[in-house]
């Protein structure tokens, strides 16, 4: 908590250089605008306009520059800005009783999220079952560890559009199923490692000693070897959620997408409105901050619970 | 004395801790002169550690004074007057024996052709040369050690303190440790601080044996060894060390306390 | 259905070979090593072939890897044209800057621990989200060509790389701080001799994460926007015109290419950080 004071004034000190970075980044919209509206701009020209750097355009006409913190189509919009169109598609729909609209934010969280959640459930199944037949199998360790680090340096948006025409080819229906696998195959890697770290963590003098009391191989598990991965499982888990989530937005950015919040964004970049791109990108970023906080406090409860934290 | 190399009077150091401050360091008087092998010995929380740590500025005491070489300990540690050599060797894994040794040199300035000529002379004080090229996780534990005092020596520092540094090894590598070590203040002329756990071994080092009791951390007794500065390892069976290590045993007794 | 039959047979056998192998007395060996996981995943192919050709699949579902080698050889060309866009130019150039972009700012707020208690939980924040969607907002910035995709590479692997050097130049452990003090040695020093040889293995963890955000990155932000060529853009028009074995060749190329990069880049960690506990062999 004493960290508190340095985030903030990291946040504030972010704050403000987007701010001022607003200026220069929207100049030549807010002189398209001003041009429109009939005031003078100096070049009158848009075509000279776009040969000078922002700094000229902005030292020569000061006046319009606050024109670039109310576009209506940024290229780079405030802070405000993106708060502002951020509660009209989640809040206000809300409150109107809209909240699952089409148009509405929480709807398409709504979608990306149930696809993390199947994605992540499949993903931390595979990655810990993956995790025990390697720790008690040397075939496995031997033949399938060395495929689990290839196949995270397969880079698996090459097979996203793949895994989703293929999907739809066998017949089944919409986007939530390669979303999720997608999903699953992001997160069972980070999964599969924290586990097989945790499994295999406990000392040579601890294993020996429950062999001197002739446990059988399910008692060692149960009673060490995974109240010993716990830490390791949940570290793993928080990079596996946030992995899921990645997995999922990558799943709804091929052509074609329409719900989600990976579609709001290629939607809104395809009919340029980069509000909507914001608005949604920070839909993410919250979601992702949600779900790791809530397995961070899952963490801690279990943690506090089996007196491995103080 | 002529002027004494470490000087304290009064010194204090209190930590403050979660749990009430805790009296490290109360009253300690000692002057420790030039050429003299002083060992501190005591149970664990005496303060010996914690007083070496001062006198190497790497804590600051609450109250009192310390001089070292006539200046603030802090002065001594930035004029490079003491090699320290630490209960454990802590050798960079990354370089070689050699460029472990040359670390202090490179820090200190000297020169390429310096540092050549320091690093084997002080290998071959330690009896480590040959295994200049060799790296750390490749030598034994009493191999590192040696190459952690190679290094407090390869530059120009009247004072050594050493913290315990023969604590992990095994009976006879630290005998022999011990040999050696005698030998090489005989022909370095100078000035040791010992922080040890054992008896016999301060004993046989020491000129000067300074007992401390914790609770407060405090001088017990301070005795001036009798035996002469050459000592073959089995002066330790004469009744004149006995002797000795009796009266080390009482004054640590008498600081004891039995409810730990 | 003889190809299936053939298919698993060959499985069984592979599986038998390896479990053997894996309890034999060479199962030390670097040539064992590297036999079992190469026979696993022949078997893969082996039972994809099988797969595809006994059950009749169709070439546009899932074409049999025999097909997608033919379509590779046929068309290198074009592989080639497109590895040079997406990995050598965007992924390589963004991973370059984003990597010495995080060095100098992790030991520019070295200094300052109110700086890196304030960074470290953002940085550690920002690596968790989906970056990747970023891709648009770039593109629109930088434009269509390689230069949208390195930005987003740079974006994604900056934090990373970051939260790992910071978090490394952390580790030093009290005693050898109190060493380089007792040598009176400056800031300067302290940091080259000591703590950023000791940073090595965070920095390389950091760096082999930030091999695979890198492909990422960059196929991805060319399906927002590029020139006709690059992986991205092959895969996704190659999807919608139906040139399946054009799709899989791809593929097949982004595999290698991430494989071969972060191979490059762990070779590099083993002979850089050769002294670590992790890779020593006693």
């Amino acid at each position: 908590m004493r960290n508190i004071l340095p985030i903030l004034a990291v946040l504030v000190a972010l704050a403000v250089l987007w701010y001022a970075a607003v200026a220069p980044m929207n100049i030549r919209g807010a002189l398209d605008v001003a041009d429109r509206g009939g005031a003078e701009v100096i070049p009158a020209e848009p075509r000279d306009r776009f040969e000078q750097s922002a700094w000229r355009l902005m030292m020569a006409n000061p006046d319009h520059i606050a024109l670039g913190y109310s576009l209506d189509r940024p290229r780079l919009p405030t802070p405000v800005q993106v708060a502002d169109e951020l509660w009209n598609t989640t809040g206000e729909m809300a409150l109107r009783g809209r909240a699952m609209s089409k148009r509405s934010l929480i709807y398409h969280g709504w979608i990306t999220l149930q696809s993390t959640l199947w994605g992540f459930a499949l993903g931390t199944v595979l990655g810990m079952a993956g995790a025990i037949a390697i720790v008690y199998s040397r075939v496995v360790d031997m033949s399938l560890m060395p495929w689990a680090i290839i196949s995270q340096t397969v880079p698996i948006v090459a097979l996203a559009p793949m895994i989703i025409v293929l999907s739809s080819q066998v017949g089944i229906e919409g986007r939530g199923v390669p979303k999720a696998i997608i999903s699953a195959y992001l997160c069972y890697f980070p999964v599969l490692v924290g586990m097989v770290k945790g499994l295999r963590s406990p000392g040579a003098a601890q294993l020996d000693l429950l062999r001197t009391y002739s446990a059988s191989g399910v008692q060692a598990f149960l009673k060490l070897r995974l109240p010993a991965s716990m830490p390791y499982l949940f570290t793993s888990l928080k990079i596996g959620i946030a992995a899921a989530l990645v997995g999922t937005i990558v799943g709804e950015l091929p052509t074609g997408a329409i719900s989600g919040l990976g579609a709001r964004i290629l939607i809104g970049d395809q009919f340029g409105t980069p509000l909507a791109i914001w608005a949604a990108l920070f839909a993410a970023a919250i979601l992702a901050g949600i779900l790791v906080t809530l397995l961070d406090l899952m963490q801690r409860i279990t943690l506090r619970r089996m007196g491995m934290q103080a | 004395m002529t002027s004494p190399v470490v000087s304290a009077t009064s010194l204090d150091l209190t930590f403050q801790t979660n749990d009430g401050p805790v009296h490290a360091l109360s009253g300690i008087d000692l002057e420790i002169g030039k050429g003299e092998f002083v060992s501190f010995i005591g149970p664990s929380g005496c303060g010996k550690t914690t007083f070496l740590r001062c006198i190497a500025a790497l804590e600051a005491p609450t109250g009192g004074t310390l001089t070292v070489n006539g200046m603030r300990p802090d002065g001594a540690r930035r004029a490079r007057a003491y090699g320290y050599v630490f209960q454990a060797a802590g050798l960079y894994p990354w370089r070689s024996i050699e460029k472990n040794i040359a670390l202090p040199l490179e820090i200190m300035g000297y020169s390429r052709a310096e540092q050549a000529e320091r690093i084997n002379r002080v290998l071959d004080l330690v009896e480590l040369s040959g295994f200049g090229k060799k790296y750390p996780w490749q030598l034994s534990g009493g191999m590192q050690q040696r190459a952690s005092i190679a290094r407090a020596l390869a530059f120009d520092a009247d004072i050594l303190l050493m913290d315990e540094p023969f604590g992990a090894l095994d009976e006879i590598v630290r005998d022999h440790l011990n040999e050696q070590l005698l030998e090489l203040w005989a022909r370095t002329e100078k000035t040791i601080g010992f922080v040890t756990h054992s008896i016999p071994e301060a004993v046989y080092l020491s000129t000067k044996i300074v007992v401390m009791s914790p609770r407060p951390g405090r001088i017990t007794d301070v005795i001036d060894s009798p035996l002469p500065k050459e000592r073959p390892l089995d002066i330790r069976d004469t009744p004149e060390f006995l002797e000795i290590a009796h009266r080390v045993r009482d004054g640590l007794r008498a600081g004891h306390a039995y409810d730990d | 259905m003889s190809w299936l039959v053939f298919a698993l047979v060959f499985w069984i056998g592979a599986w038998a070979l390896n479990a053997s192998l894996a309890n034999s007395r060479w199962r030390g060996t670097i040539g064992v090593r590297v036999l079992i996981p190469v026979l696993f995943g022949v078997t893969l192919i082996v039972l994809w072939e099988g797969f595809v050709r006994g059950l009749g699949v169709s070439p546009v579902i899932l074409p049999a890897p025999s097909t997608v080698a033919g379509t590779f050889a046929a068309s290198t060309d074009i592989l080639w044209e497109d590895f040079r866009q997406t990995v050598l130019k965007g992924a390589l150039s963004g991973f370059v800057i984003g990597a010495l972009a995080a060095f100098a700012t992790a030991i520019l707020i070295d200094r300052s621990t109110f700086l890196t208690r304030g960074l470290l939980p953002i940085g550690n924040f920002v690596a968790a989200l989906p970056i990747i969607g970023i891709a648009p907002i770039l593109v629109n910035w930088f434009g269509f060509d390689w230069q949208s995709k390195a930005a987003v590479v740079v974006v994604m692997v900056f934090f990373p790389i970051l939260v790992n050097t910071v978090q490394g130049l952390r580790e030093t452990d009290a005693m050898q701080r109190d060493l380089m003090r007792t040598y009176a040695a400056g800031y300067l020093d302290t940091l080259i001799k000591l703590r950023l040889p000791a940073a090595l293995p965070f920095i390389f963890n950091g760096l082999k994460i930030a091999t695979t955000l890198a492909l990422i990155g960059a196929i991805v932000a060319e399906y927002f926007g590029s020139p006709t060529r690059g992986m991205g853009f092959r895969i996704s028009t190659g999807v919608g015109s139906l040139s399946i074995d054009l799709v899989w060749a791809e593929i097949a190329v982004a595999a290698m290419a991430g494989t071969a990069f972060y191979g490059l880049v762990a070779w590099m960690e083993r002979r850089v950080t050769f002294w670590h506990p992790s890779h020593r062999r006693n």
